[in-house]
């Protein structure tokens, strides 16, 4: 799945998790970008993503995640199959 | 709201949790508000947040207490005034195996063993009677999941030292304790970790990311678990199933292939399952679930299906049979008006998805869960929680029976020429008393379920019923009704609050099932009696409308009873002058 596409999906389920359609999501989007995203609401985004994509991320990668980029990463090479 | 029915997709209620909130809020489904404070022994924030959805689509608006991260013991234990203002109607106690203190190790004598069982059963004991001294109201406790690994293998089950062994053991305490406390009650983790696969619902990952002891994607069900029996301690069951027949309850289209060619019985694998079908429907006759038909059918037809050798359900079993060639959904309306029982207290049950589909549209709260084929039914309905039993009650088991007398009373008025004439010939004799404790329960169970004849709708738990009852500050009576037919049981409940020469009623209903039989009266006058004993000389009466109670509208008029008060919201004050008040029933004959 090419990586705008997986961007394109990412934001989609951003605006389903805090229920705003006006959210723009980007590469660099953090947990600071965004109010009522804070440590509980992540593990939904998590799930939702884990969801959507058909993927579980690993522990590691889930502790590692810095921005939205990084998960957009992540399923990429999940898809890609490395 | 479909999506939170069962059979839901987890994964899209997690989310669009804040969706489907801000939907139910503003659809405005829920009716009563209801503080719910959940202990937990991991991490709760998404178990709570589900959980309101769910009563949200029940027509509860709860408002949460919530547990600092594994603070149920000391949240309970020790003082907490945070909780204490809170006061909450419900307490759910969320823990999970890993908050077992400690496990038995293989070199341990069976004495040792029995010690830390004794140990871990003490430290939730004293959870649960410190919260019941202080707060007097319902608990829920989760048992245990079973230990996600079992060193022993299978030995880990049947010996003594083994893990397995020691959950099953402290889950077996924990049914003890709840079989003789009335306000406690078991979310059996046990049960639907296994349903969902203990495998997936304890992945670790979970947590050591979160600490959480069920995985995410798990947790709607857990929740929705939880919210059933909180949903059924608040009343909100539903009372009925309205089924199809063809291809439903039995396989064939009885019209077309003639009863002797239906799939049902030993012969056939699709007659078996059918089979099972049946006898599981059966069953929930005797947990007071009244069965009914809605069939498209000749009324013939149908009960020769009944009628087939095979079919355990019988025409006996049926409270309403409506077999014609109405409208599903107008048949549906019939049979809860026939049952005097509220649209929204039914279950549909059909296989065919175009007859759910107009049920769902056209009766807005009605139970109507989605089917497999034959082989699912069971599983389908039982999962959805409709009929969740908090308590078994006598009264329960005889609802059956007590509605079928009611159809054979209404067969029977038909033949008389006026309506005195036939109450008079039903013999009816009334016990009407102060609360007593061996009605205590069914007591509290009609201030939760009655919503027709209610002039207040008040809702009371077991511990307020009993406080009052036990107070010299209440006037208190129930009323029992029995007749030539049958005993109708406990059916009016009346509080009155005094206060000085007056007495203002914070209660009064009636079940619906003895409406205009002059029941009423005959509380009024033991009520006035009563008052007077007390040395009170007014009555002070309230009506508070609901979407429900408008037949008791002007019921303290009826009464003889003068408005003082109306608001705008329809809220009204009435007040009766005792001096001089005559009974007004002839026909009930007090016991």
């Amino acid at each position: 799945m090419p990586h705008e596409e997986i961007m394109k999906k990412i934001g989609e389920i951003f605006c389903e998790v805090f229920d705003d359609d006006s959210l723009v999501i980007t590469e660099q989007s953090s947990a600071k970008d965004i109010e009522d995203w804070d440590s509980l609401m992540n593990i939904n985004l998590i799930a939702a993503m884990e969801d959507t994509f058909g993927i579980r991320f690993a522990l590691k990668e889930v502790s590692d995640m810095q921005c939205v980029g990084d998960a957009a990463d992540i399923i990429e090479r999940k898809y890609a199959g490395t | 709201m479909q999506e939170l029915d069962y059979p839901f997709d987890a994964e899209k209620i997690i989310k669009g949790k804040k969706r489907l909130k801000r939907q139910l809020l503003e659809s405005g489904k829920a009716t009563v508000k209801k503080k719910i404070a959940v202990l937990g022994g991991y991490t709760t924030s998404d178990i709570v947040s589900c959980i309101e959805l769910f009563l949200l689509n029940n027509g509860i608006e709860p408002v949460f207490y919530e547990s600092e991260y594994d603070r149920f013991y000391q949240d309970a234990v020790f003082d907490n005034p945070e909780l204490e203002s809170f006061a909450p109607d419900i307490i759910y106690i969320c823990t999970c195996v890993r908050n077992i203190s400690e496990f038995p190790k293989v070199s341990d004598t069976r004495e040792r063993t029995d010690e830390l069982l004794n140990a871990e059963t003490e430290r939730f004991r004293s959870v649960w009677e410190a919260l019941e001294s202080r707060y007097h109201c319902p608990i829920i406790q989760n048992n245990f999941e079973y230990p996600l690994v079992r060193r022993l293998g299978n030995l880990d089950r049947s010996d003594y030292r083994g893990a397995v062994n020691f959950v099953s053991r402290i889950n077996a305490v924990f049914d003890a304790y709840a079989l003789e406390h009335e306000q406690f009650y078991i979310c059996d983790v046990n049960y639907i970790s296994a349903d969902y696969g203990l495998k997936k619902w304890s992945d670790p990952s979970y947590w050591y990311l979160y600490k959480y002891a069920v995985a995410v994607p798990a947790i709607p069900y857990l929740a929705f678990n939880a919210a059933n029996i909180i949903k059924a301690i608040f009343g909100k069951n539903k009372k009925g199933l309205v089924l199809d027949l063809d291809n439903t309850i039995w396989g064939g289209v009885v019209g077309d292939d003639g009863a002797e060619n239906l799939r049902i019985g030993p012969d056939t694998s699709e007659g078996q399952m059918y089979s099972e079908f049946q006898r599981y429907l059966k069953g929930f006759k005797d947990i007071g679930v009244l069965l009914n038909i809605d069939s498209k059918n000749d009324e013939e037809n149908a009960l020769q299906g009944l009628n087939h050798p095979d079919s355990i359900l019988r025409p006996e079993d049926f409270i309403v049979i409506k077999a014609n060639w109405e409208n599903k959904d107008s048949n549906f309306r019939a049979i809860a008006s026939e049952l005097n029982l509220g649209e929204d207290s039914l279950v549909f049950i059909d296989d065919n998805p175009a007859e759910r589909h107009i049920v769902r549209e056209q009766i807005p709260g009605a139970g109507v869960p989605e089917l497999g084929d034959v082989s699912s039914f069971m599983t389908d309905i039982d999962r959805s929680g409709f009929f969740e039993t908090v308590s078994l009650s006598d009264d329960d088991m005889k609802r059956n029976e007590m509605y079928r007398e009611n159809i054979e009373r209404d067969k029977a008025v038909r033949s008389f020429s006026n309506y005195d004439e036939y109450l008079r010939s039903l013999e009816m004799k009334a016990e009407i008393e102060p609360f007593n404790p061996l009605y205590i329960q069914r007591i509290a169970q009609l201030t939760n379920k009655t919503n027709q004849f209610n002039l207040t709708t008040r809702r009371y738990t077991l511990s307020e019923i009993e406080d009052i009852a036990d107070s010299d500050d209440y006037i208190t009576l129930y009323g029992k009704l029995e007749d030539r037919f049958g005993d109708n049981g406990v059916v009016s409940l009346l509080i009155g609050r005094k206060e000085g020469n007056t007495c203002h009623m914070d209660l009064w209903l009636m079940s619906c099932r003895v409406l205009k039989r002059d029941m009423e009266l005959a509380m009024a006058d033991v009520l006035a009696d009563r008052c007077l004993e007390a040395g009170i000389t007014e009555i002070v009466g309230y009506y508070y409308p609901t979407r429900k109670n408008k037949m008791v509208e002007n019921f303290y008029a009826s009464l003889g009873f003068e408005r003082v008060s109306l608001d705008e919201q329809g809220n009204s004050v009435w007040k009766l002058p005792l001096e001089g008040y005559t009974h007004k029933n002839t026909l009930i004959e007090l016991l």
